[in-house]
């Protein structure tokens, strides 16, 4: 339809001689546009960010520059500390379980069964869904005394938990949201990576009278790695950087039981507004997620003789 | 033999079951709450289908007139980032897939690997030395950071695909640059272009991190909205668990009618994220 538009192209040129000079040039003026944006709310920021964390900044007042100091502050700093091992536990919980988890999925969803598509979506739906929205629903399920949870595990013989409302059970609560969040995700991934699995090696083992078991372990297993991988990275970057719905079931509490680093600079940037040491943070922080994601990409390199599904 | 095949039919619906109802049972426990008078939701053993529906919960919501101009500042705000966000993406996914720049898109990956809050402490100095704090303003901008990346990453990975013969075809025929992406390629994107759309609006309706920080009390968008329900009105779960269900409501719709678009952008963005 739109192409019989390219028949008569004259009148259109002609109204447009400054872009005859396109037809040789480049594909930069599609560019341009989007990299003024990306430059000014995505560059400037960080070069921004990284500039003010050498400076000590009152707000409605000047700035002063201070060298190190505010990333000095961070090796005594103890909450920080604290911040990051509640960091570490709960990604690598919030990254394993959805893997397992996500796995499982896939190979079943990688079946031929009636209302698939349909079903797949109703499962996917726990990670579209508004964090905050689903935060607050969570929150009235953890409630000891009124939530659901706890009934539900009176049925089974099980005695009422804390959940969020005590230090100890407060991160595996949370990670247990995480996971029901975006154990969708990995399946989403690794399914992409099911279905790019030619046949050929199930027939042979079949032939050769392998195991479910040992089909699983030995050819699919090692065929969707890559898949895994790339599902483990995503699934890392986002856990380092939860912060929805810890922050709306919990806001870092009970005391600072599950302060991640993302909360603790936001409290830092925005409660304390002690501007120039949340900027440090930030960069630290920023590191730690880069950091991450170059050892799990290293590690994906690594496997990458299955390469042939990743081109999908 | 058919016995074995009996058992494994049972046996993968028993796990489909597993895997579907947390969140089917979630959301249908999230209705029940929403539907419920204070003293159902208080009930003990807990009550699912209530004997008389608690409609007043939403009316509640919906009448407070505040919720109406919520509603208006993500429509607004979403809107405004989305259609800006593919003014400037889609040309520009364009434009690298053709470039073959691939190498550009680690600015976008990088994009993507930051936490929002890093974009936040610069930007909110920027907008209030500016002056434009009590405006969506700000909250347009910032939502670019969400949208911008990912139309981007989708289409260029979508204009990857899509054949170049065309255009060759059509820059033969005298066509310049600007008619040959107007005319010949982003009509064959559209597809992708839904995908991106798609899925830049709903991670811009559903952020919270930014409005927390750059709303006033009349620039809140929804989600901001429903999570100070919680702090200034007393704790009653009907019309907060309404709320929440309203707020998400166009979401879910959303991800129920286009899911297979959606799944088909998150997988490509995903893997091809690795």
């Amino acid at each position: 339809m739109s192409s019989l538009a390219l028949d008569k192209p004259a009148p259109q040129a002609a109204t447009r001689p400054a872009r005859d000079g396109w037809r040789s040039g480049s594909y930069w003026p599609f560019v341009l546009p989007a990299l003024l944006v990306v430059g000014s709310v995505i560059v400037f920021p960080w070069a921004f960010t990284l500039w003010m964390s050498l400076h000590e900044w009152q707000v409605g007042g000047g700035s002063s520059f201070v060298g190190a100091a505010n990333f000095m502050r961070l090796f005594t700093d103890l909450r920080f500390h604290e911040a990051i091992v509640h960091t570490l536990v709960f990604t690598a919980l919030a990254v394993l379980l959805p893997l397992v988890l996500g796995l499982f999925s896939a190979i079943v969803f990688h079946q031929n069964f009636k209302g698939r598509g349909f079903l797949r979506g109703l499962f996917v739906m726990p990670m579209m869904a508004t964090p905050v929205a689903i935060a607050l629903v969570w929150a009235m399920m953890f409630h000891p005394q009124l939530g659901v949870l706890n009934y539900l595990l009176s049925l089974v013989g099980i005695p009422p938990q804390l959940w969020v409302f005590h230090p100890a059970t407060v991160i595996p609560s949370l990670v247990l949201v995480e996971t029901w969040q975006w154990t969708p995700l990995v399946m989403l991934i690794v399914l992409g990576g099911l279905a790019a699995i030619p046949t050929e090696p199930y027939e042979s083992a079949r032939i050769d009278g392998a195991t479910a078991w040992q089909t699983f372990r030995h050819i699919t297993l090692p065929l969707v790695m890559p898949f895994i991988m790339v599902a483990a990275i995503i699934r890392s970057i986002d856990a380092l950087k939860s912060f929805d719905i810890i922050y709306a079931i919990t806001q870092g509490g009970p005391g600072t039981a599950s302060e991640t680093i993302n909360l603790y600079l936001y409290s830092v940037a925005f409660a304390y507004y002690d501007i120039g040491y949340g900027s440090a943070i930030a960069v630290v922080f920023f590191l730690m997620v880069i950091g991450l994601a170059c050892l799990l990409l290293w590690l994906k390199q690594r496997t990458k003789w299955t390469e042939v599904g990743v081109g999908a | 033999m058919r016995l074995r095949q009996l058992l494994n039919r049972i046996g993968l619906w028993f796990a489909v079951l597993m895997i579907v109802s947390p969140a089917v049972m979630f959301f249908v426990w999230m209705l029940s709450l929403s539907l419920k008078y204070e003293i159902d939701n208080a009930a003990y053993p807990p009550v699912l289908i209530p004997e008389q529906f608690a409609w007043s919960n939403y009316a509640a919501v919906l009448e407070s007139n505040r919720f109406g101009t919520y509603f208006l500042n993500s429509i607004v705000v979403t809107g405004s980032a989305t259609l800006l966000g593919l003014a400037v993406g889609v040309p520009a996914g364009y434009g690298m897939a053709r470039m073959k720049a691939n190498k550009s898109a680690v600015v976008v990956l990088i994009a993507r690997m930051t936490p929002g809050l890093s974009y936040l402490i610069p930007l909110f100095l920027l907008f209030q030395w500016l002056g434009v704090m009590g405006t969506l303003l700000p909250q347009i901008i910032i939502h670019l950071v969400i949208t911008v990346p990912i139309i981007i990453w989708i289409m260029i990975g979508y204009f990857e695909t899509t054949p170049v013969e065309l255009e060759e075809a059509a820059t033969i025929d005298g066509a310049d640059r600007w008619q040959v992406f107007r005319h010949v390629a982003l009509p064959v994107a559209r597809p992708g272009i839904t995908v991106a759309f798609i899925l830049a609006v709903i991670f811009s309706w559903n952020n919270f991190v930014f409005g927390i920080v750059l709303a006033g009390r009349e620039t809140r968008t929804l989600p901001v909205a429903v999570y100070n329900m919680i702090s200034f009105e007393q704790l009653s779960w009907g019309p907060l668990a309404a709320a929440a269900l309203l707020v998400t409501l166009p979401v879910l719709l959303l991800t129920v009618l286009a899911q297979r678009q959606i799944v088909a952008g998150l997988t490509a963005g995903a893997v091809k994220g690795g």
